[in-house]
């Protein structure tokens, strides 16, 4: 770990993105395995190609958005 | 809590809240940044003339790609596009390759995007003129800022497709707006500013030149088909999609035609066929600071919207696939809050950044433009064999393309010229890329096509096929 007080602004730039790109894609990893963990494989994998408009559109936890 | 069954048939779907709008934000978005950049490689290779005759023939290469395209999908409205046409029409083989068409075309170019932006931040920051203690000019790296543009619109599109489009609408709109202002800036209506009559200097390299220029020349455009990804998030596809799709086009054509006017009028054949961001240079040859200032962030916008615009569609075309057991089915997820294909977007940041970080900047776009190319040529007899094995009046179509077959042979004699162009510059990556996808094809052929359930895979309703075929 570099000593913060021998940055220079740009160093520091540099080092905030890094942490802000490790930070979205932690994110996005730790939701991923969130939901694989909450929801059934069927569930997740139901879409189909051509069902459109009817007999869907089911969210679990936000009944009745869609439709 | 664990749902483990689904519950009274219950399905998660895209979710359907797109207008024609964000179709036109989709195609548009994408295509823009080509005006800010990529263009003028064509001026390079045959001088400024040659460039406007790969600007006009391309735009015609790409006018038959949008009718075309805006006929079929307007009728096969399944996210996929290109992909889900050649599965109902051609077959699974033709499929599989144009789904992989699709998901290097954009992820390339998404990677090519992300390049772009960390060169323009680096360059920001050279131009700020910092230095550290002991007077050494400071340099701001551009790879940090390669990884974060990635990460950032992943992160935009795995939370949802209406604020992905949306902002991909505001900062398409603020580009090509720029592009306008610049225009009137200039006053095209004297000659004050711009030097056409002294700065044309014919083919200098003669019609070989144009030819050449063609390659770069699709960068004007290339994209735009990317419009019917969204087939299953648009309200009303058979209205949304065609709209979107031939407003998007004739944008585009305003926008090439305008920008080569204004750089070709401001600076030499010479400098601008190398030039890297000419629409940028243009403004900085006005000496108007507002102007340079809305071309930077004109710049950076249409990079951006480039870059959400590919992760958007590379990530349907990879779901659609994958959704048809095309590939692990397990990449055939949609989120049940956010409802995005949201495995296959996270799948392919990764492939993303690799090539950012490590491909150099012309290979990563020329692997981009062969595998559009090869979508294209793909077009031309989908469209063949779909009129006729459904011809006209024998299903419901929301768009119709006129001169039927006309505009199928145009486009496949201007993709054979494109070919032999990529071949004059980037011969060994033509046939690498040929080699690759013959060996994805027969994996698909002797490997993955056993797991394919081969019914479930046709959805439209559409009657048996008729007519010679």
């Amino acid at each position: 770990m570099p000593d913060i007080s021998t940055l220079n602004n740009y160093q520091l730039i540099e080092y905030g993105a890094w942490g802000l790109s490790l930070l979205l894609g932690l994110w996005m990893l730790f939701d991923t395995l969130k939901t694989n963990m909450t929801y059934s494989e069927d569930l997740l994998t139901s879409s189909r190609e051509g069902e459109i408009d009817d007999a869907l559109v089911i969210d679990p936890p936000h009944q009745g958005g869609h439709r | 809590m664990t749902q483990t069954t689904t519950i009274h048939g219950e399905k998660i779907s895209l979710l359907r809240v797109l207008g024609p709008g964000h179709v036109w934000a989709l195609g548009v978005g994408i295509v823009l940044v080509g005006e800010y950049m990529g263009w003028n490689f064509s001026v390079g290779k045959g001088g400024a003339m040659a460039a406007l005759i790969a600007c006009w023939v391309a735009g015609l290469l790409y006018t038959c790609v949008a009718m075309i395209d805006s006929e079929v999908t307007s009728t096969v409205a399944a996210a996929g596009g290109q992909y889900a046409q050649a599965k109902h029409i051609v077959g699974p083989l033709m499929a599989f390759n144009v789904g992989l068409f699709l998901v290097f075309a954009y992820t390339m170019l998404e990677a090519a995007n992300a390049i772009t932006l960390g060169y323009l931040i680096q360059t920001v920051g050279g131009m700020m003129g910092m230095t550290d203690a002991a007077g050494e000019a400071l340099v701001l790296h551009d790879k940090p800022f390669i990884v974060l543009t990635i990460m950032f619109l992943a992160w935009l599109n795995y939370r949802g497709v209406y604020a992905t489009l949306t902002f991909n609408l505001v900062i398409t709109a603020i580009a090509f707006l720029a592009i306008i202002i610049l225009f009137f800036a200039v006053k095209p209506w004297t000659t004050e500013v711009l030097q056409h009559e002294e700065l044309l200097t014919g083919l200098p390299y003669g019609w070989i030149g144009v030819i050449a220029a063609l390659h770069f020349g699709l960068w004007y455009y290339l994209g735009i088909e990317g419009t019917c990804q969204a087939a299953e998030e648009v309200r009303s596809p058979a209205r949304s999609l065609p709209l979107g799709t031939m407003t998007g086009i004739m944008t585009l054509l305003i926008a090439a035609t305008m920008t080569w006017f204004i750089c070709a009028g401001l600076m030499p054949w010479e400098y601008l066929g190398q030039a890297v961001t000419p629409l940028f240079d243009a403004a900085r040859l006005m000496d108007s600071m507002p102007l340079m200032v809305l071309l930077f962030i004109g710049t950076i916008f249409s990079t951006l919207a480039s870059a959400n615009g590919c992760i958007n569609d590379a990530s349907r075309a990879w779901f659609s696939m994958a959704r048809d057991r095309y590939l692990p089915q397990w990449f055939g997820a949609v989120h049940p809050k956010y409802r995005t294909p949201y495995r296959a977007i996270v799948f392919l940041v990764p492939v993303a950044v690799l090539f950012a970080y490590y491909a150099p900047l012309d290979q990563v776009i020329t692997f981009s433009i062969l595998s559009g190319l090869l979508g294209y040529t793909f077009m031309t007899f989908n469209v063949v064999m779909f009129r006729r094995k459904w011809p006209l009046g024998s299903i419901d179509r929301g768009y119709v393309h006129p001169m039927h077959p006309l505009p199928a042979l145009v486009l496949l004699l201007l993709c054979s010229a494109t070919y032999f162009a990529v071949f004059l510059g980037y011969g060994t990556q033509l046939m690498a890329m040929m080699l690759f996808f013959i060996i994805a094809s027969l994996w698909f052929h002797f490997h993955r096509y056993r797991y394919v359930r081969r019914g479930d895979q046709f959805s439209m309703p559409w009657p048996r096929p008729q007519g010679d075929y």
